[in-house]
């Protein structure tokens, strides 16, 4: 891993090929500092995301600590049934992205193929049992704006603070539905190159990083289950 | 090291007109430029995109001090006034001063300065130009259907319940810029962390590198909680939402956390690359080593990472705790230090230096002067106390653009001229630059001098009228944008008529050390012939060979 | 360089560790522990998120850099919520209780 530049130069010079993989981009010396890279700007990337989402859960704490009470009684009207499923649902489908990438990595092509369906059919699911949920607040005028008017007493007396719990609750979750739709998109792409047979041992990067995005929206959807879903279990 | 020295030089030069394959000339056609994965094309393409928004950001100052001019609202109305400094403070800050000198400068010279071929992700790169123009067109779209009138800052409720002007397009606009900035800097950090040259080490890097990196640090921590606190804003303006007004429950002032979290460091966005260029211009025009250099590169970083923790200085009179805005004005103070070090050894690298005064250089020593200037009322506005009176009056105008024009756009304009002939391979007219160096030091202080005097004397921000008493400062301050507008046209009409009409410059008309100044001017796509292979520090000047290296006559002093 | 396989038991393992702080989470807060609710919730949350971070995301196959890269992003969040916090628990006035009874 001390490897210099010229070190790298001078292996990608001496590799099959002449170095020349048909994967490898010119302004790189070797897929290992391809790879390397990769990787580095898909973690600087992902920093982005956890300072995007990061603004959210900021103004969360903020308005569950000045608001006292009133986000544990709104999280009531969630399902943590649901969210608790979905919440398995979505683990399980980083389960079976790392064990696409693992597959890559030992250049199983038909795994990586069936590894890449299960975890778009299981994103599927999450977006699915979403859609239910996010009905269902439709249904009960909990959608924030001037149609919001929650059923149960306690939250009409503090509606407006109350709206606030609910805008953070589709805000929240609406970006990191979005984000999933982008990363099923990602995903089927993949799934087609994979198909083709682009990806094996010595290279699978994109599939790497697309793991990397995955695994981050699972580890947002880890936080907010406990604290939209979880914060008002116990009262009542 | 290696020179560029190859058959192809001996034939090629000013006297035979035999034009080497550089990568201007590699390739012709308008989609070799559009669809460039050059890192030099693409800051030439972003160049000119935001020498555009930089006109279109100047005529709204123009606006401003016309309107300025006299006491009494007589040029536009007040709502439109409202509008004007709004685009102007929109347009120049996220269009102009925080991609320029990363995007121009940053690009172009990153790769080579390290000695790589190009960035690590090109298409990455040329997706940011794409992104920039994008945000760009959201912003002219809502500056051709009226504008905005928040004020650049979007202070809610007035934003998201009270305004009716296109806060919606404007806010996606710099959303979408922000992608443009945040592909940049990923850019940069994965560039300079994985594809230095063999033997280029972090402590051998041009402290121009530092900066960047630096920045890229930033941009990245920080940009994503302004689009999301921008992305809030329009969710809640165009779905009713309440999440920061207060008659619906919200807290105008979590906005303004939220909103500084990141225009905070964005100053430092700014400043950091402008005073990287400055390190490089010191040290090649006084012929010696920057002083203190490692201080120097730990000071860019503690400027990113302080840079993070003092933005309650702007919510000093708008409802924080007065504990907080304790807090935050103690760590201002501590985050002037590092840039006071950098001010303390440029003026140490001067000293005994063998100084000449080209272009490059006259905007350097304005910029330390000028910085000062900027970085010590900084102080006085961090200062609880007095930014009681001082907050939303002229002081903080005069302020910041001493540190923003004064600072930035003087390290731009330096490195643009210093830059010029190994991004092009001309030269432009040393007696027109230097003047133009001149228009604007004078025209930039009597612009902004005057409003220090304004805003200590109480005259407000973003006030379309005045009572008479200010007249004066304001009729001295439009006189100077005048005479720096003038400064800024200048260089904008010789740069191009250089590219056909000027001097062709050698590879290193100043003589300067420094790998880009290694390879040929302008350079080949690839950037460099062979690898290069650094054995020793960046400035590595020895005295005695300083009237011996290659420097055009025409780039000489006299 | 050859790069880490991990063994397909060892995601399978990381998949029920994930699998029983979620059960744990969702049964922790139906217990009205008071203030150790939200400690309990985040700490299992903390918990499968470095999970995650270390072995699906690799982390610990990684560079120290990746790891830098990681801790940093949240090291920065950490800033945002408690200068911010700072502010807000600093104002007494805010932090009185709204829902009536509760």
């Amino acid at each position: 891993m001390a490897s210099t530049a010229y070190d790298r130069h001078l292996e990608g010079l001496a590799a099959p090929h002449g170095g020349h993989h048909p994967s490898l981009q010119h302004q790189f010396d070797s897929l290992e500092q391809q790879k390397e890279s990769s990787t580095l700007g898909m973690w600087m990337f992902l920093i982005t995301e956890i300072m995007f989402f990061g603004g959210l859960f900021t103004a969360y704490v903020i308005y569950r600590s000045t608001l006292h009470g009133v986000f544990a009684e709104a999280s009531h009207e969630l399902n943590v049934t649901l969210g608790a499923l979905n919440t398995a649902v979505l683990i399980g489908s980083s389960l079976t992205m790392a064990l696409a990438i693992r597959a890559a990595q030992v250049n199983r092509q038909k795994l990586i193929l069936l590894f890449l369906v299960l975890t778009i059919l299981l994103g599927t699911t999450f977006l699915g049992v979403k859609t239910i949920e996010y009905r269902d607040k439709f249904h009960h005028h909990l959608v924030p704006g001037p149609h919001f008017a929650p059923a149960e007493a306690a939250l009409q007396q503090v509606a407006d603070k109350a709206q606030i719990f609910f805008s953070l609750y589709f805000i929240m979750t609406g970006i990191h539905a979005l984000h999933m739709i982008i990363g099923i998109g990602v995903l089927l792409w993949l799934l087609v190159l994979s198909w083709k047979g682009r990806f094996d041992s010595t290279y699978y990067n994109p599939l790497e990083c697309a793991g990397l995005y995955w695994h981050f929206v699972d580890i947002v959807w880890i936080f907010l289950f406990p604290l939209l879903y979880l914060i008002g279990a116990h009262t009542h | 090291m290696n020179t560029s020295a190859t058959a192809e030089s001996v034939v090629a030069g000013p006297e035979t007109g035999y034009e080497r394959p550089n990568y201007l000339n590699a390739e012709y056609g308008i989609s070799s430029w559009l669809l460039t994965r050059d890192h030099k094309r693409i800051a030439i393409l972003y160049l000119v995109s935001v020498s555009i928004f930089f006109a279109i950001g100047s005529l709204f100052a123009m606006l401003i001090r016309l309107e300025l001019l006299t006491p009494e609202g007589d040029l536009m109305q007040p709502d439109t006034y409202n509008r004007v400094f709004t685009m102007h403070g929109v347009v120049m800050v996220f269009l102009f001063l925080i991609p320029s000198i990363p995007a121009v400068l940053g690009n172009f010279l990153v790769p080579i300065m390290i000695g790589a071929r190009d960035l690590a992700f090109p298409r990455i790169n040329l997706a940011s130009w794409y992104i920039y123009n994008l945000g760009g067109l959201f912003v002219l779209y809502a500056m051709v259907n009226g504008g905005v009138d928040t004020g650049w800052t979007f202070y809610t409720p007035y934003s998201t319940s009270y305004s009716n002007t296109h806060v919606i397009a404007t806010g996606l606009g710099v959303f979408i810029i922000g992608f443009s900035s945040i592909f940049t800097g990923l850019n940069f950090v994965v560039t300079i962390h994985r594809m230095r040259a063999p033997g280029m080490t972090w402590f051998r890097l041009p402290l121009f590198i530092w900066s960047h990196y630096a920045t890229s640090l930033i941009i990245l921590l920080g940009t994503p909680v302004i689009a999301i606190t921008i992305l809030l804003v329009a969710v809640e303006k165009a779905f009713r939402l309440g999440i920061f007004d207060p008659k619906l429950g919200g807290d105008p002032v979590l906005f303004q956390h939220l909103f500084w979290f990141y225009s905070h460091p964005a100053v430092y966005i700014m400043i950091l690359p402008s005073m990287g260029v400055i390190s490089e211009l010191i040290a090649a025009f006084s012929r010696k080593k920057v002083f203190g250099y490692k201080v120097v590169a730990f000071a860019s970083i503690a400027i990113a990472v302080l840079g993070f923790l003092v933005w309650g200085h702007h919510m000093f009179v708008t409802g924080q705790s007065i504990y907080a805005a304790t807090v935050f004005s103690v760590i201002s103070m501590l985050v002037a230090i590092p840039s006071a070090v950098k001010v303390f050894n440029w003026t140490a690298t001067l000293y005994e230096g063998s100084i000449s005064y080209q272009t490059p250089m006259l905007y350097a020593l304005g910029f330390i002067g000028l910085f000062t200037l900027g970085g010590l009322t900084g102080t006085m506005v961090a200062t609880l106390g007095i930014d009681v009176h001082l907050h939303d009056t002229y002081f903080i105008v005069a302020h910041f653009h001493y540190v923003m024009v004064g600072g930035t756009i003087m390290g731009y304009l330096g490195g643009l001229h210093y830059w010029w002939p190994k991004m092009t391979g001309r030269l432009y007219p040393a007696f027109l630059s230097r003047l133009s160096a001149l228009l604007v030091f004078v025209g930039f202080n009597l612009t902004f001098f005057p409003q220090f005097i304004l805003g200590y004397l109480g005259m407000p921000r973003r006030y379309w009228a005045y009572p008479e008493e200010f007249q004066v400062f304001n009729v001295l301050s439009t006189a100077g944008a005048s005479i720096l507008g003038v400064g800024f046209i200048l260089p904008l009409c010789y740069f191009i008529w250089s590219m056909r009409y000027g001097k062709k410059s050698g590879d290193n008309p100043w003589g300067a050390i420094g790998l880009e100044w290694d390879t040929p001017s302008p350079p080949p796509t690839e950037n460099f012939y062979t690898v290069p292979v650094v054995t020793h520090g960046p400035y590595e000047y020895n005295p005695e060979e300083v009237h011996e290296r290659t420097s055009h006559p025409e780039a000489r002093v006299g | 360089m050859p790069e880490h396989v991990a063994s397909i038991k060892m995601y399978v393992g990381v998949f029920l560790a994930l699998m029983v702080g979620t059960a744990l989470t969702v049964f922790a807060a139906k217990v009205d522990l008071g203030a150790w609710n939200d400690i309990v919730m985040l700490t299992i949350a903390v918990t499968k998120a470095v999970l995650v971070i270390l072995f699906f995301m690799h982390v610990k196959y990684s560079t120290r850099l990746t790891a830098l890269t990681a801790v940093g992003g949240f090291f920065f969040l950490a800033i945002l919520i408690c200068l911010t916090l700072n502010d807000y628990l600093s104002r007494f006035e805010l932090l009185g209780p709204l829902v009536p009874g509760k």
